[in-house]
């Protein structure tokens, strides 16, 4: 098989990566859709209830809302850059040409290991979900989920590798069907109903209402991010859009808000239906809590629709975070920031299959060895981190840049409240996981802090200087 | 400005650079697994001859805990009583700030210097 390098100049053919095998222009707007809430909806069905764990059901919610907010700002910030720098490698090709190299190797990595540890928490929660059908269809052994753990993301793997838009197609069919079982447990509890089986009211007094007081609600922003992380991806698809400049804005701020919704329905059923305790506890209590909310309608129609809900919505984030890591890792490489070999393209199916192939052990090692917990922290902890950036990178862009010198697909208004709402809600979230999780947190930035000498110090002598700037804007005002 | 021509890398050399990368990143995110200083401090608190209203459960939250298989006070006593150590010291949390915001300085300042090159390049041999 031919190797088609996208470094090389000399077989230029498409913009200023130059190539005759460029990443294919096959999405629309539903597909970006599809790939922003395709990766988060999953934490609607896991995760998320971590935070009510670390505050109780009210600070849940209260954290789902200033979550909510946050990723508001995520995405109004996002579609402004996106719809001007569309690029593959996202916020990575962002930093790399409004920052600066070391900025963008490390948003570079979080973004690997943001959607890495992301999918290695959907791979156990499947394993999980299969585990328990056994038990529910008469199994007399436990389960070794390990099988299913490496063909869901082997299989994963291998969808990605043969082509983009199949996979988000894909993607847009089981996400779509997720959500819908979402709205059908709503319905199907009857909230309006004097017969609701929900108990809010009983489920949440006396200790239960706020059971750390407020210092709780500020400890379940860690795991409020869980609702929606992943949204940013939708800048991944930026180069295989055929129309970025509506597209990508249309595709997240759709995503975000049906993100709201999905998170505010999820919470409200959740809570109504299980003690905060059974709910907060992800590892021996509700690991899938929707699919548990389900089970305790005694509904075996419900059982079966938010079991395949489950199951569709962690195939769908697995599925697009495979997409988004490997276009991350696959822009690195393009220059140089990594070795060039991971920066070729797929010569058929036009997709980045070395960074695809590479990141699967990556994945395996988190999803067989890890706590869901531990791995769910990591994933939030890198995602917090290319959050901070964000505010950083429009001020830097808006100065650099003024609105008069380059025309934006989208302008988000109101600038730079966005970013300093941004900016106090992500110093909030720090201080969130510090409560409970803090050797995390210190383990995780001092990686970066040594990464970041490793590349200015010695990685950086492989990369041309100027060939890192390939979009066609004027010089940045102040350079 | 003169143009900067990289050194090229040998393959033994980039195959040295990922897995000193893959090293790091593994490393940094199972050493505090493995030396048992990861996750959080949540512990339960012991209640002697648990009942489900020394528990704290009303007659809603027993029917729920009953649903969910668990038959007595006792199987649910570890979930209902654990709880989160959130007691912390200022010292620890001056370090978590030191160490977060000393991380984003760095790395604009090295960013900035190497921006300016890339900027430099790019626009001065046009």
């Amino acid at each position: 098989m031919a190797d088609f390098d996208i470094t090389s100049k000399s077989m230029d053919g498409i913009a200023s990566h130059g190539t005759k095998v460029g990443l294919a222009r096959v999405l629309g707007p539903a597909h970006v859709w599809a790939l922003g809430v395709g990766i988060v909806l999953v934490g609607e069905y896991m995760g998320w209830n971590f935070a009510v764990g670390k505050g109780g059901a009210y600070a849940a919610l209260i954290a789902c809302w200033f979550a909510g907010i946050l990723y508001s700002c995520v995405a109004m910030i996002d579609s402004e850059v996106t719809s001007t720098v569309a690029a593959a490698g996202g916020q990575y090709t962002q930093a790399k040409h409004i920052v600066g190299p070391l900025m963008a190797f490390n948003v570079g990595l979080y973004l690997v290991f943001a959607y890495t540890m992301l999918e290695a928490g959907n791979a156990i929660t499947l394993g999980y979900l299969i585990s328990v059908a056994a038990d529910m269809t008469g199994a007399t052994q436990a389960l070794d989920q390990r099988p299913f753990i490496i063909l869901s993301i082997v299989f994963l793997a291998w969808l990605n590798y043969r082509g983009v838009l199949a996979t988000l197609t894909f993607n847009l069919v089981i996400t779509a069907f997720a959500f819908c079982a979402i709205l059908v447990l709503f319905v199907a509890s009857a909230p309006w109903s004097a017969d609701s089986p929900l108990a809010h009211a009983e489920l949440m007094s006396g200790q239960a209402a706020l059971p750390y007081g407020w210092l709780g609600v500020l400890a379940a922003m860690h795991f409020g991010l869980w609702f929606y992380l992943g949204i940013e991806g939708t800048t991944q698809a930026a180069e295989e859009v055929r129309s970025p400049a509506r597209s990508l804005p249309f595709g997240t701020l759709a995503g975000i808000m049906t993100l709201l919704i999905a998170a505010t329905l999820t919470w409200y059923i959740c809570v109504g239906f299980l003690p905060w305790e059974y709910l907060g506890d992800g590892v021996n209590g509700a690991v899938a809590p929707l699919f548990s909310a389900a089970q305790m309608t005694g509904s075996n129609a419900l059982v079966i629709i938010l079991g395949f809900g489950t199951l569709f919505a962690t195939l769908a984030s697995a599925n697009g975070c495979i997409n988004d890591a490997s276009r991350a890792w696959f822009s690195m490489g393009r220059d140089h920031y990594l070795p060039q070999w991971f920066g070729a393209v797929h010569p058929t199916y036009r997709t980045p299959y070395r960074s695809i192939i590479f990141l699967v052990p990556i994945a395996l090692i988190f999803a067989l060895g890890a706590p869901l917990d531990q791995v769910i922290t990591f994933s939030i902890l890198s995602g917090l981190l290319g959050y901070t950036f964000m505010p950083i990178n429009i001020i830097l862009f808006r100065r650099k840049w003024p609105l008069d010198t380059i025309k934006r697909g989208y302008v988000h208004p109101f600038h730079p409240i966005p970013a300093l709402v941004l900016l106090a809600l992500c110093s909030l979230t720090y201080f969130a996981v510090f409560l409970g999780y803090g050797t995390q947190l210190i383990a995780m930035v001092s990686f970066y802090i040594v990464v970041s000498l490793w590349f200015h110090f010695w990685r950086y002598r492989f990369v041309k200087r100027a060939d890192q700037f390939t979009m066609p804007w004027p010089k940045p005002r102040g350079y | 400005m003169a143009r900067y021509i990289p050194p090229p890398q040998s393959k033994l050399g980039q195959v040295i650079d990922v897995i000193v990368l893959l090293v790091l990143s593994i490393g940094a995110l199972y050493i505090p697994l493995w030396m048992g200083l990861a996750g959080s401090a949540k512990a339960p608190i012991v209640v002697d001859n648990p009942t489900w209203e020394s528990l704290g459960q009303n007659p809603t939250m027993v029917e729920r805990w009953n649903q969910l298989g668990f038959a007595d006070p006792a199987s649910a006593h570890d979930m209902i009583t654990a709880r989160f150590d959130y007691s912390f010291t200022w010292g620890a949390m001056a370090l978590m700030v030191v160490v977060i915001v000393g991380y984003f300085a760095l790395m604009l300042r090295l960013s900035e210097k190497e921006y300016r090159e890339v900027i430099a390049e790019k626009f001065e041999r046009r």
